[in-house]
């Protein structure tokens, strides 16, 4: 029995929540206590499930580990193949955390269509786990859109007043860069077969393929375009405030938490080890635009009025450093984004949160329309405050240990994005605290904030395990560290000797030819 | 003098007879027995489409051809049949959810829906040219009365003409380009036309006007942009279960035969001929699709949306390999699913005593009213829209494929360019189910079991093309090897 869920851990936790979406379709809709505590019950037994993944994972080893095959389409080399190493372990065990602690936060701030909200919450835990435990691209790019639908629904049925809107530019947004991907995994697909003779959409055969330099940029755009859009990069980021805004709590916690990071990982776990020698070549203008996304995210959250509006814009700041570390491509900063990305999912997570429970409260979001909280609410404002200090970066908090990691890993690379982008820390620090002292500093003057209940014991119960990681990542981070490294390492490595391999390749054959796909007959 | 009978081998046309016994008896039936049910009509319907998909499937594998070669019943024209006759069961199942009070002759309708399948099998089971008008001609008659059957009603009965009259001149198209054919190569028969060409090359006015005017014939049957404009009046004057039928079946058959055409006969292959073939499905798919977008009326709407479609097969024909056909015969079979599937929603949102709700406004907080009509709408409209893990997602994702291999990078750039413009539209009907408040109280009729039934099938279809494709897929990779 132990035998069989450890072989096949990964599907289960994986299609759990969708089989516990599909039971729920058949329950009424008027129990919805039922509702409500099945799904907790549900997300918490996957979370628990899902422990095994990172306790029994060998940090030691680079290679995928519980590992499943089989077969889904032969003839056409799709299969369904799952697998998870120290890229995406981290971002597994983020998600299977953090569905929990959304679907409580949702307890009684989702009154209505409780019994959908639990579905299209189920339905989207799959499709997350899937996107980052895929290792076929087929698969990857079932996951990567399907998942599309449930957050369009959370954002468009339990939205603010421009809900409709907003979800609409979320799908199309995100849709439109997943269409060109599509079309350069299916150019990768056939360009596979040209070198090897056989078609597959597997990660690692794909990973053999020796690409041209000139179909690494056309691949990479396309791959890039799609990842950059769902990070958000700086010019294509602006869907994101509107779809923050507009989703409900739990869908922005969600949407920051996790979707974000499919972009990044996107980046980490395709276009890097794809089009190592594109990626080099994009360098710079990555990390100009993650250097202008920094900045101007933070400037923009500088002068919102809106508390949730911004915490959205933070996040552009704060994912133009997992950015900018990734493409630093040396192991310290790598290993910093993939941290940080764990970061920004628990800090922001943890800020959408607050906001959403501040909100439910004086249903107004806007900054103006507090102060003086720390009086009324010590225990909140406790919490806040241990969230705003992980998301600036203090010493000791999780938040730091991220943005130092990448900004020492660029430093090293290139001086000048890292010494820009570490003006973006003293800005965070900037509006984060002067964000929280008009909220809850200075006199209680409002009479509607004088009624204000303190946290409730289900609020709290939501904070505490979200404040737990950040201390323990703060003061001692090599538990998470340490599963990724060998990863990173071996992940850099084959960037690096496949990057020469092709340049090598390149110059003996002569500038004269352009070719798609790099024969290896050549090399002789 | 002795007359030397081709063999004639009835045996091969045993499906289309079964068809036509049934649809000479059905309207007869009600004649006889004046109380008769509907639903009593439809059964027997339905019991005449399985004995027809029985001999089909019984055929399987046998190659069989009869009445000296006109009738070829390989793999290639049974798949396609099948799929007709899927959609016809769809059909049927459809029409039983009409309005109740609506003057609607049921025994007439089955008959003349009989008459359509007959044509458009006889369309994909011939290389002859002849029989291929003749098969185009019966589906067209019998569309144009099927489009026109609500007699009492204005829209219907313009809806039929404007059929008829463009119908007239496309057959004339054809007609014509047949005749050329023949002067330029003295045979009706694709493969010799083949022959020759192959031997003298493809080359003089007539073969070339001739060609063209061949495929004008099929773009109109097809409704390839410019040769659209019939398409939004028709399908919206027709009674939703015909413009159903007519969305995914007859576009189906044309596009099938227009497959045969250029795989037996034709030389579309040569770089001229693929260009035009390229406009035309880049016109096809962004028309449809841009025009789709300012539709307020959901049969408008799905009608511009069929163009599109026409344009992401025609993406697979242009692909002109393997792949590319059998990703045609998977995405036919998978809009015959979604397409019926979606305009039988339509028809029991549709269906009132007094009014019919047809706009996109109607729709407004009915997911919640009516959870699995809707249900079944969103499933069908992400279908249509691509998105995994539907079977729209997986057809299109054949086409793409096959279209990528042949070299068509571009074409395919703007193929998934317009999904995501789709997306769009099909989203909205998904926004007004579920994310808008109702302005006012729509009441629909109880449905009819027959539609609840439709919908199952549906969707069982499309979630089952979508995630477990293979069988099917190989199935239809097999059937293509017919085509030579």
């Amino acid at each position: 029995m132990f035998e069989f869920y450890m072989n096949h851990i990964l599907t289960i936790i994986t299609f759990l929540p969708l089989l516990g979406a599909i039971f729920l379709l058949f329950v009424p809709r008027e129990r919805e206590s039922f509702h409500r505590n099945f799904t907790l019950a549900l997300t918490l037994a996957v979370f628990i499930l899902s422990l095994p993944v990172f306790f029994q994972f060998d940090a030691s080893s680079a290679a995928f580990q519980f590992e499943e095959k089989a077969d889904w389409f032969p003839s056409l080399g799709i299969s369904y193949h799952l697998g998870v190493d120290g890229i995406s372990l981290l971002m597994v065990m983020l998600t299977t955390f953090l569905t929990p602690i959304v679907i409580l936060s949702s307890w009684t701030a989702i009154t209505r269509r409780v019994k959908e909200y639990m579905i299209v919450f189920l339905m989207l835990e799959t499709g997350m786990l899937g996107v980052f435990l895929a290792l076929d691209l087929f698969l990857f790019y079932i996951f990567w859109e399907g998942m599309l639908i449930p957050m369009y629904f959370i954002i468009g049925v339990w939205g603010g007043p421009r809900r409709i809107y907003a979800a609409i530019k979320f799908f199309l947004y995100t849709m439109f860069g997943g269409v060109l991907m599509l079309v350069a995994i299916l150019t990768l697909y056939f360009l596979h077969a040209k070198q090897f003779g056989f078609y597959t959409f597997d990660y690692t055969q794909l990973n053999q393929l020796l690409l041209s330099s000139k179909a690494q940029m056309w691949l990479f755009l396309a791959f890039a375009l799609a990842f950059a859009i769902k990070v958000p990069m700086f010019p294509f980021h602006t869907w994101l405030p509107d779809a923050h805004v507009e989703a409900p709590t739990g869908g922005s916690v969600i949407l920051a938490g996790i979707l974000l990071k499919m972009g990044t990982y996107g980046f980490l776990r395709f276009c890097l080890p794809f089009f190592p020698n594109a990626s080099h070549d994009f360098i710079g203008l990555i990390s100009i635009l993650a250097v202008i996304g920094i900045i101007y995210g933070a400037l923009v959250s500088m002068v919102q009025p809106d508390l949730k509006k911004l915490v959205a814009f933070s996040s552009v700041s704060h994912l133009g450093f997992v950015m900018l570390g990734i493409f630093a491509l040396n192991t310290i900063a790598v290993q910093g984004s993939i941290i940080q990305m764990v970061n920004h999912g628990l800090s922001t997570g943890a800020l959408f949160l607050i906001v959403g429970m501040i909100y439910e409260r004086r249903h107004t979001r806007m900054i103006a329309d507090f102060g003086g909280l720390a009086k009324q609410m010590p225990i909140f404002v406790t919490f806040f405050m241990i969230i705003t200090l992980s998301s600036i970066g203090l010493p000791g908090l999780n938040g730091f240990i991220g943005e130092f990691l990448i900004l020492l890993g660029t430093f090293k690379a290139h001086k000048i994005y890292a010494i820009l982008a570490a003006t973006g820390i003293i800005f965070a620090a900037v509006y984060m605290l002067w964000m929280f002292q008009r909220v809850n500093f200075g006199p209680l003057d409002k009479p509607e904030n004088e009624k204000l209940q303190d946290l409730n014991w289900r609020e709290i119960a939501t904070l505490v395990p979200i404040v737990l990681f950040c201390f323990w990542i703060g003061w001692y981070s090599k538990t998470f560290l340490g599963k990724t490294e060998a990863s990173v390492e071996q992940l850099l490595q084959n960037v690096k000797a496949k990057q020469e391999r092709i340049i090598s390749l390149e110059q003996a054959m002569g500038s004269g030819q352009v070719k798609w796909v790099l024969n290896q007959v050549s090399e002789e | 003098m002795e007359i030397v009978l081709p063999d004639i081998q009835l045996r091969t046309v045993l499906p289309h007879i079964v068809l036509v016994i049934f649809a000479c008896a059905l309207p007869l039936l009600p004649l006889f027995f004046r109380k008769i049910q509907r639903d009593l009509l439809a059964l027997i319907a339905i019991a005449g489409l399985f004995l027809s998909f029985f001999f089909l499937i019984s055929f399987w594998n046998q190659d069989l051809s009869g009445f000296g070669g006109m009738v070829i019943m390989d793999n290639f024209a049974l798949a396609f049949s099948v799929i007709f006759v899927i959609g016809g069961v769809l059909a049927v199942l459809l029409s039983l959810n009409h309005v109740e009070n609506e003057y609607l002759n049921y025994g007439d309708f089955y008959g003349m829906l009989f008459f359509a399948l007959v044509g458009m099998m006889w369309m994909v089971s011939s290389t002859h040219l002849l029989v291929i008008f003749l098969g185009l001609e019966v589906l067209s008659i019998s569309l144009y009365v099927l489009a026109g059957i609500r007699k009492m009603r204005a829209d219907s009965v313009e809806s039929s003409l404007k059929y008829f009259l463009l119908g007239a001149f496309a057959t004339g198209f054809f007609l014509y380009g047949v005749a050329l054919l023949y002067g330029a190569t003295g045979s009706l028969d694709l493969v010799n036309i083949r022959a020759y060409f192959a031997r003298h090359g493809f080359s003089g006015v007539l073969a070339i006007a001739g060609t063209a005017l061949l495929l004008i014939g099929f773009s109109f049957k097809a409704a390839f942009v410019p040769f659209h404009m019939w398409t939004p009046d028709v399908y919206q004057g027709a009674p939703t279960p015909v413009t159903a039928f007519m969305s995914s079946g007859a576009k189906g058959a044309a596009l099938a035969a227009l497959l045969r055409v250029i795989m037996a006969g034709l030389p579309i292959g040569q770089p001229e001929w693929n260009a035009l073939l390229w406009m035309l499905a880049v016109l096809t798919m962004t028309v449809g699709n841009i025009l789709a977008i300012v539709q307020s009326n959901v049969k408008r709407m799905l009608a511009y949306s069929s163009i599109a479609h026409a344009g992401y097969l025609l993406v697979g024909v242009l692909a002109a390999s393997k792949l590319g056909q059998t990703a045609v015969l998977f995405y036919m079979l998978v809009y015959t699913f979604m397409n019926l599937g979606a305009f039988g929603v339509i028809s029991y949102f549709g269906a009132s005593n007094r009014e019919e709700h047809l706009n996109l406004e109607d729709y407004r907080g009915l997911g919640y009213k009516y959870p699995f009509a809707s249900l079944a709408m969103a499933i069908f409209m992400f279908s249509l829209a691509g998105v995994p893990p539907t079977g729209g997602f997986a057809g299109k994702f054949y086409l793409f494929n096959a279209a990528v291999q042949a070299g068509y990078v571009w074409l395919v750039i703007i193929a998934v360019l317009n999904s995501v413009i789709s997306a769009y539209y099909y989203l909205r009907v998904v926004v007004n189910l579920y994310m808008r408040d109702p302005e006012r109280d729509v009441v629909v009729p109880k449905a009819h079991i027959a539609l609840s039934f439709a919908l199952i099938l549906a969707i069982f279809g499309v979630l089952q093309m979508g995630i477990l494709p293979a069988k099917i897929f190989h199935l239809f990779q097999y059937s293509v090897l017919a085509l030579k």
